[in-house]
């Protein structure tokens, strides 16, 4: 066992090597190909949790408040979100609706309320943690925040545009969750895993 | 940044081993679908059925990008007629409305990003076809521009859900999303599964070329 501890196997080119004692930076990368293998920064699971719990309650915010208001000669309308969503299934376009709700509500929902399982308990849930890179290309927090930006442009010349707290919400929501990436480790949270639990076989 | 040791330029399935997808654990392979020791998550040396699996999933994408781009993703109706606009008369508006940054945004995530995905998928999958042996570093490179960049082509479905959220004004002017947008959707969706289902470790395998 302990001789296979320090070997990796590249997701990407599956050449078998040996993994450096003392990394010279924080990213190790495979010798064939360059994949990232893994991050070698310590994983503050306090910071990764905390960052997490401040995306939870900016999503919250960012999903209860309207985004955009506009006005045009008397007339005032604004959106949330799940108001957008709405609209464009009335409009008899449940697919698309469906899939703006599925990346940008329950995915990132889904996401965040995992990550803060995992970054919580003592002893994290193997299944959770096995299920989170999956979710993760769904959630599109960020695609969504520029496409906001594209929208606002295309709508400045022909109204006017009030934001709301929603949209300084997603903004911030963009960063914590980019922080959160950053700070989480999943290999350290692998690893204690793997410590703590009884051999299976 | 710093790097790994190769172990006699041998790849994990010649020597029996494989590691898990999910928690990257090594195990000896003594059968497909055995699963990890760690993590209960099915082992395979490659993805099954990755070839064919990509070749279906990007065909539906190939043939549903035509209606993407010729049909409306977006339609305007005011008091002074009713418009309708697909992707291309989008970004082209964007680009005469003075907004060149965000135009050139906008056709790099709606135009070049969904054909370039097709494109490099296609390429890999006849490459790896014709076990081709020249640029593996290369190919490895271009999947994982299309798995890191495609994402960002959901920009327009998003701008039309915006517009179409906020542009209800009675009287004025209203906008609904068109039919291309769902098949545009569409695309983006297949061509992520089609990316997920491609083994980038088919690129490598195969004899090793002589004057690398
Ligand atoms: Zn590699
Ligand atoms: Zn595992």
């Amino acid at each position: 066992m302990n001789a296979r501890s320090n070997l990796s196997i590249c997701h990407d080119c599956d050449l078998l090597q040996r993994e450096p004692a003392e990394p010279s930076g924080a990213v190790v990368k495979c010798v064939r190909c360059g994949a990232v293998l893994y991050r070698c920064n310590p994983g503050n699971r306090e910071r990764t949790l905390a960052l997490t719990l401040a995306a939870a309650v900016l999503f919250l915010i960012a999903n209860a408040f309207p985004i955009v208001g506009i006005e045009t000669q008397g007339q005032h309308n604004a959106s949330t979100l799940l108001g957008a969503v709405l609209t464009l299934w009335r409009d008899h376009d449940g697919l698309v609706a469906l899939l703006v709700l599925v990346t940008t509500v329950l995915a990132p929902a889904t996401e965040i309320a995992m990550m803060i399982a995992v970054l919580a308990a003592r002893r994290p849930s193997i299944r959770l943690l096995r299920w989170l890179p999956a979710i993760r290309p769904w959630a599109m927090i960020e695609v969504f925040v520029l496409g906001l930006l594209v929208s606002i442009q295309k709508l400045s010349h022909l109204a006017i545009l009030i934001p709301g707290v929603a949209l300084w919400s997603f903004i911030g929501l963009m960063l914590l969750l980019a922080a959160k990436s950053a700070t989480f480790n999943a290999r350290d949270v692998w690893q204690s895993v793997s410590l703590s639990e009884p051999r299976r076989t | 940044m710093s790097e790994t040791a190769a172990l006699a330029a041998s790849s994990a399935r010649s020597l029996g081993l494989a590691a898990c997808p999910a928690c990257g654990r090594i195990e000896p392979l003594s059968r497909e679908d055995a699963p990890c020791g760690r993590c209960g998550n099915p082992l395979h040396s490659r993805k099954p059925e990755s070839v064919s699996r990509t070749w279906a999933l990007l065909t539906a994408a190939c043939v549903l990008f035509i209606p993407a781009n010729l049909l409306p993703i977006m339609e305007t109706g005011s008091l002074f007629g009713s418009q309708q606009d697909t992707i291309i008369s989008g970004v082209i508006y964007l680009w005469t409305s003075g907004s060149w940054p965000l135009a050139a945004l906008v056709f790099f995530a709606s135009i070049v990003v969904p054909l370039a995905k097709l494109a490099i998928l296609g390429f890999l999958l006849v490459s790896v076809h014709y076990r081709m042996r020249r640029w593996r570093g290369i190919r490895t490179r271009l999947y994982r521009f299309v798995e890191f960049v495609g994402r960002w082509s959901m920009l327009d479905i998003f701008v039309v859900t915006v517009l179409a959220a906020l542009v209800r004004l009675q009287s004025l002017a209203t906008i609904k999303a068109g039919p291309g947008a769902l098949a545009f959707g569409a695309v983006v969706v297949l061509t992520m599964l089609a990316s997920m289902a491609f083994d980038p470790r088919l690129i490598w395998d195969g004899p090793e070329e002589r004057n690398g």
